[in-house]
């Protein structure tokens, strides 16, 4: 039977993330509950959650979370590791047993900075060199693969239920200032934790819920520019896209959005002069990146997240805050339940983002 | 004239007498001598030997009289000496000369687009319906390279792209080749539509200049009727290099169809025969036509993408990387299905690739290369219906161009004889007393007409795979399935075979 | 009033106006019918004058001072003061042919129907409303439409 990655697992699922822009930073119980409200949604083929702010401490190293299948892709791995980076830090990802969690992989973190020697070699950035790295151990190194690349953040996931995971993960011992979840329904048994949500790229993460019929023209677009898409599920090609757009073309995150769900024609020809060229030439620029199907993502990043649904909103994305805090998820209900007195509640239109990003003096508060 | 002749009519026309009303229509229109009127004894007979089976007095007779049947091949049944081959050679015994016809390719090669089925979504997700969701087929050709900035609009050397509302234009075919009615229909069908025609290598006629805006002008190896204001006429402007009906070779029009206004439009002298040459005498090489493409580029400021149009040959992927380098905005690919207006047959029969394989290896290596964006390609060569057309749009193609199609639309029924200038339709024809036949407003309402059936059919199979914008469907093979094709056919077409899983 | 024009341009010389025109003008309408039992070949209102390649339907301009009115001794021939179509009250008809003689069109031809004598001109199908002719040109050379005087 094929394993998950040679072949496309199209999934109906629950997504569910908030963000706290004053910068307080609380545990994953909040997320956990909010998500297992979604059960219904997801069929315990599995879970998973993207954190930020997590590993204050080591802010300025990039938090490895890698998942082995066995003990030789592990030394494979800390090989390759160990020539390209300085280690300051490793240990296996804390977890606790929970019954309904299966055979577990090995689970291991490292946090480490790339060696100058390496980078000048290569003539990259340091970012180009971490991504590139990250695709050659999950495209090459049978059994490995790269759960989460960024810094202070992390992603942890797997099979099973959310919640159960969340437990399994020891989340409510985490503190972090945004979080995204998500609960997957796939229509295939992958039995792999690495497929499961969320797909991250550096400090990238991405939860969806959907299917994207634009797929293998997405796909070809970003093989041009160098990633390789090892996992054959559809939010890779979103964490790769918006990877493109805002970190290498330069592009603000709301017109990245606006690429992913482009406005339409008859919308385009109705703007003024000088919008109309920007989103013309957007448009035919990047008319491959275009998501066409059924999408609610929300994407994580280090300072804020985004949330966007495809342009005739074929999935559910409700919105809502309270204070300083944004909260999105596939259903009203997943936002009331941890947060009984949220104060708005809106459902963004389709193709609109919803972002949310740290107020200035949180960003600065810490970085210190 | 052969004392004897070898080989009996290949068709008959059969009259049934209860039915004619001895209206003589059929002798007016036959535009090959075939039916004949004897006012003597008042009687209707045929000529079956001048009969080319053209359908023209079959579709004029009022009483539906006439049918024509194809005679059986006049030899025992033999799988490797078939009628065809026979006759080919009879007639090079008799005349000594280079077998000709018109149209494309009707040998039985594999046809690829047959053996690729379209997926659609169910369940886990929807499909759209395009009569209650917009759905979008706008394509702009020309070159994409990015980043987008501010700066790039004071670029003086960016050239415009050009929109068109649907991905289906009307590919070249020549003033000369065809007559101006036709010409002309194609014109207006276009301008209506939204879409480009192309006006072959015979130039663009004054009185037709209302659709310039509209037009793909040629430049093609002949220069005919090229002038500045042509090129700067035109919309886009497109260097033939070859067509998929006759790779390798030039082209060549009679001095009968070189009327005046023929001749006036392509700047020759009346009567004198019409030779392009094979090569482009100022392109033997790859940098010579860089210097081709910026010459013209410098000509009209820049303003109009220029296209190169090529034959699909083995290294056609080759060919189109280093076209895709010196500047083109445009790369058209003819594929051996490709129709002519005349062209030796073992040529047209046997020279050239599909232009499934070859769209799906040009797609592949530009973007291998890192120069997808860099052009748009438009596929050509024997599209018969909407859904080959999506097929080449998944296979990686932003745009088709039909020909045969839209001469079917007008009434042509393949008899392949175009070179002879006395087609009963008055399409392929100077003679007025044919071209009247066809009439441009009939014509372009029918051709408007084509486009538009086949536009809402693309809109339903792009709703059916659960996409509403023809950019998600270029180059996703995903969609497309083969069926009874081999490893390596699957391979080269980036396509997995029906029955395997996304 | 609305006429029948013909577009030169387009005229491609099939004669089929003049198969439709018997047609309408038979008593069974149907072609068959028409050409072997009523044995109506050649009896049609207009005819298609041939200098090839030009070819082009001429038939009854229905004009506003008409000759052939003028010229019938019986009456027969009449311009009908609403529509203006002219036409003949066949019962009425000698066959005199002064008509056929004074039609600067050369437009009427002497026929006959049921051994009595029947100009046959064009009278704009004036029982059907839409005339044969233009209902039936494959390639929309004759145009049934209102034009100014000159034109």
């Amino acid at each position: 039977m094929l394993r998950e990655g040679e072949y496309r697992i199209p999934s109906g699922c629950a997504i569910s993330g908030f963000i706290n822009k004053d910068g307080r930073r609380v545990d994953g119980s909040a997320i956990i509950q909010s998500i297992a409200l979604m059960q219904e949604r997801s069929n315990g083929l599995g879970g998973g959650f993207a954190a930020y702010g997590i590993y204050p401490e080591y802010q300025d190293y990039y938090a490895l979370h890698l998942l082995f299948e066995d003990k030789l892709s592990r030394n494979q791995v800390e090989e390759l590791i160990k020539d390209n980076f300085y280690i300051e830090a490793e240990d296996r990802i804390p977890t606790r047993h929970v019954r309904s969690i299966g055979k577990a992989p090995l689970l291991w973190r490292y946090f480490v900075t790339p060696r100058l020697s390496k980078i000048e070699e290569s003539q990259e950035t340091e970012a180009d060199f971490m991504t590139r790295l990250v695709m050659r151990i999950n495209d090459s190194v049978n059994g490995a693969y790269v759960v989460s690349s960024g810094k202070n953040m992390g992603a942890f996931k797997g099979v099973g239920y959310p919640e159960d995971i969340g437990e399994f993960f020891r989340l409510d011992e985490y503190e972090a200032y945004s979080w995204i979840a998500h609960g997957r329904f796939p229509t295939n048994t992958p039995g792999w934790w690495g497929g499961a949500h969320p797909f991250t790229l550096l400090d990238w993460s991405v939860v969806h819920n959907g299917e994207i019929s634009s797929y293998g023209a997405n796909r070809r677009f970003l093989e041009m520019y160098g990633y390789k898409m090892t996992l054959q599920t559809d939010t890779e090609v979103v964490a790769y896209a918006i990877d493109l757009l805002v970190r290498r073309h330069k592009l603000p995150l709301e017109l990245a959005a606006r690429v992913l769900a482009a406005p339409f024609w008859q919308e385009i020809d109705r703007l003024p002069a000088a919008e109309r060229d920007l989103y013309t030439r957007l448009r035919v620029v990047y008319g491959s990146l275009l998501m066409n199907g059924p999408f609610s993502i929300i994407a994580g990043f280090s300072g804020g997240i985004m949330a966007l649904n495809d342009r005739i909103k074929l999935r559910p994305l409700v919105a809502g805050s309270k204070g300083a805090t944004l909260y999105v998820a596939s259903e009203e209900a997943a936002i009331r339940e941890i947060c009984p007195d949220v104060e708005r509640v809106w459902y963004p239109q389709g193709g609109e983002p919803v972002i949310g990003r740290l107020e200035e003096e949180s960003q600065c508060r810490l970085s210190a | 004239m052969p004392t004897l002749s070898l080989m009996p009519p290949e068709f008959s026309v059969v009259r049934d007498d209860n039915k004619c009303i001895k209206c003589l229509a059929c002798v007016r229109q036959c535009g090959f001598d075939a039916q004949q009127y004897d006012a003597e004894d008042d009687r209707l007979y045929a000529i079956d030997a001048n009969c080319v089976n053209c359908q023209r007095c079959v579709s004029i007779c009022p009483a539906g009289a006439l049918t024509i049947y194809k005679n059986p091949p006049p030899m025992r049944p033999n799988a490797h000496w078939t009628e065809g081959h026979l006759r080919n050679i009879v007639k090079q015994a008799e005349t000594g000369g280079v077998l000709l016809t018109g149209m494309g390719n009707d040998q039985p090669f594999p046809p690829y687009f047959d053996r690729l089925l379209l997926n659609a979504s169910q369940v886990t997700n929807p499909s759209i319906d395009p009569l209650r969701e917009p759905m979008e087929l706008r394509t702009y050709l020309g070159s994409r390279a990015e980043p987008v900035s501010r700066e790039e609009s004071k670029d003086k050397t960016r050239t415009p792209l050009v929109p068109i509302e649907t991905p289906i234009m009307f590919s070249a075919m020549s003033y000369g080749s065809i007559s101006h009615e036709a010409f002309e229909s194609l014109a207006r069908a276009a301008k209506a539509f939204g879409t480009l025609f192309n006006t072959g290598e015979g130039g663009l006629p004054e009185d037709l200049y209302e659709y310039a805006d509209h037009a793909v002008v040629q430049v093609a190896s002949g220069r005919f009727g090229v002038h500045a204001g042509y090129l700067n006429a035109g919309r886009v402007i497109e260097i033939k290099i070859g067509q998929g009906a006759k790779p390798g070779i030039g082209g060549h029009l009679p001095g009968e169809k070189i009327t005046a206004p023929v001749a006036e439009t392509r700047m020759i002298p009346e009567g004198t025969d019409a030779l392009s040459p094979a090569p482009h005498h100022d392109i033997y090489s790859i940098e010579d036509l860089k210097q081709l493409i910026f010459t013209l580029k410098e000509a009209t400021r820049y303003q109009k993408p220029v296209s190169v149009k090529i034959s699909a040959v083995h290294n056609v992927a080759a060919i189109a990387s280093g076209i895709a380098r010196a500047g083109a905005d445009i790369i058209a690919i003819d594929g051996f299905r490709g129709g002519t207006g005349a062209a030796p047959t073992m040529i047209r029969d046997h020279v050239g690739i599909p232009i499934e394989l070859a769209i799906a290896a040009v797609d592949q290596r530009l973007r291998e290369e890192g120069i997808r964006n860099r052009v748009s390609l438009v596929a050509a060569g024997g599209f018969r219906s909407s859904a080959d057309v999506v097929k080449a749009i998944a296979l990686g193609a932003d745009a088709v161009y039909i020909a045969t199609a839209t001469l079917i639309a007008l009434g042509c029924h393949l008899c392949q004889k175009c070179y002879t200038g006395k087609c009963s339709w008055g399409i392929a024809t100077q003679d007025p007393y044919r071209s009247r036949r066809l009439n441009p407003e009939i014509g372009a309402e029918r051709l408007y007409n084509l486009l538009r059936g086949w536009s809402h059919e693309i809109k339903e199979m792009l709703g059916g795979m659960g996409i509403n914008s023809i950019e998600s469907l270029r180059g996703n093979r995903l969609h497309l399935r083969g069926v009874g094709l081999n490893e390596v056919e699957l391979k080269l077409l980036g396509v997995k075979h029906a029955g395997e899983a996304m | 009033m609305k006429k029948v024009y013909a577009r030169p341009a387009y005229c491609m010389n099939c004669h089929l106006c003049e198969v439709n025109c018997i047609v309408a003008h038979s008593r069974s309408r149907d072609l068959f019918r028409a050409y072997k039992r009523e044995n109506l070949r050649g009896t049609a209102r207009v005819i298609v004058e041939e200098r090839l390649p030009l070819s082009v339907a001429v038939q009854c301009r229905h004009c506003d001072d008409p000759r052939c009115v003028a010229g019938c001794i019986s009456g027969a021939m009449v311009k009908d003061s609403e529509t203006g179509i002219v036409y003949c009250q066949e019962d009425k008809c000698v066959g005199c042919w002064t008509c056929v003689a004074g039609c600067p069109y050369g437009a009427i031809r002497p026929g006959e129907k049921n051994g009595r004598p029947v100009p046959l001109k064009c009278d704009l199908c004036r029982e059907a409303g839409e005339p044969a002719c233009v209902a039936g040109c494959p390639n929309r050379a004759l145009v049934f439409e209102e034009r100014r005087a000159g034109a």
